[in-house]
């Protein structure tokens, strides 16, 4: 079996994005269910912090590709 | 090209699987007197602009005070970009000129993303890295604009980025953290973001539909079973698609207003 191990270090670095996405959306479902009234304030804030958390998860997908196609 | 035969072993020849750079060449005819090529995305691109213009055009010609389908529908898409996103993160006091601009991102993301998914097109062209960065050089012009501008000149609005109260001796290693922040992360995450995940998303429904034809074409009946379960998860995450699609339209025009709202404020 051959193969890159850059896409397991792919993998591998998901998974800290991945945890952090679901602290942000737990916390998010947290503070909803304790104040419903408060959805439109978290919602902005929630995606936010996603975006920001899913980002590092793109970069290990960026580096993944320049390791790949250069390696 | 390390990893070739490892996807698909049974594809053989002539596979698509990794898909390499060569794959994302589309040319659809070259440009007269030049060495460059039309291509496929380019063709998306022109056609979503097209599309959007005869669309608000057609939805706003008569405007009414009570509004036709078309209208309110507009004017949904409208109402959501101008309050859920411009005035939510610039402010209520000097949200309304980055609106058209901000307006204009979303609906053109949002439909070049869901060209991803609808039928004759099934090709995002936000997934070349091209189109992104050149949306996010509009954004990074428009934020260092409006910020130099409001502080009036280089050193207030390298100021600007610093919080207030620091100890004086850590002031500078702050200022450098924050110049990368505003010169290389924001712009590098938000050109990223939304090529990675359109990419990602498209690369994600070709494994599961074009590699569900593979496995069918074997002819071996085991191969053939597991060929329709993949074609269901390609259906259904064809759905999961258009939900990614969307949600990165609203994150890129999101991040783009907090850009900006960030650079007006007074305060850090």
């Amino acid at each position: 079996m051959t193969g890159d191990i850059t896409l397991l270090g792919y993998g591998v670095s998901t998974i800290g994005p991945a945890i952090a996405v679901g602290l942000i959306f737990a916390a998010y479902i947290n503070g909803v269910a304790r104040q419903p009234e408060a959805q439109g304030k978290l919602q902005p804030i929630a995606i936010l912090g996603f975006a920001l958390a899913e980002a590092l998860a793109i970069f290990g997908l960026v580096l993944f590709f320049i390791a790949y196609f250069t390696g | 090209m390390t990893a070739a035969g490892l996807v698909l072993p049974m594809a053989g020849e002539g596979s698509h699987f990794p898909p390499t750079p060569g794959d994302f060449w589309q040319p659809l005819f070259a440009i007269p007197g030049t060495e460059y090529y039309f291509t496929r995305p380019m063709a998306l691109v022109a056609i979503a602009a097209v599309t959007l213009m005869v669309w608000l055009h057609l939805t706003t010609r008569r405007a009414a005070i009570v509004p036709g389908k078309g209208q309110w529908l507009t004017e949904q898409v409208y109402n959501f970009a101008r309050n859920g996103i411009a005035r939510d993160m610039i402010g209520s006091k000097d949200f309304m000129p980055f609106v058209p601009f901000l307006f204009s991102l979303f609906v053109f993301i949002l439909l070049n993303n869901l060209f991803g998914i609808i039928p004759p097109f099934q090709n995002p062209a936000m997934a070349r890295i091209g189109f992104p960065i050149g949306l996010t050089l509009l954004v990074y012009v428009v934020y260092h604009w409006v910020g130099l501008r409001k502080k009036g000149s280089v050193g207030a609005y390298l100021g600007g980025m610093l919080p207030s109260g620091l100890p004086g001796w850590i002031k500078p290693f702050i200022l450098f953290l924050e110049l990368i922040t505003f010169f290389i992360t924001r712009p590098l995450t938000l050109a990223l973001r939304l090529f990675g995940n359109m990419f990602a998303g498209h690369m994600l429904l070709v494994v599961f539909i074009v590699g569900g034809w593979y496995l069918f074409r074997t002819f071996e009946p085991g191969l053939m079973l597991v060929a329709i379960p993949a074609w269901l998860l390609g259906v259904a995450l064809t759905v999961f698609e258009g939900l990614i699609q969307f949600l990165q339209a609203y994150v890129f025009t999101l991040l783009a207003a907090s850009y900006i709202g960030g650079a007006l404020a007074d305060e850090h």
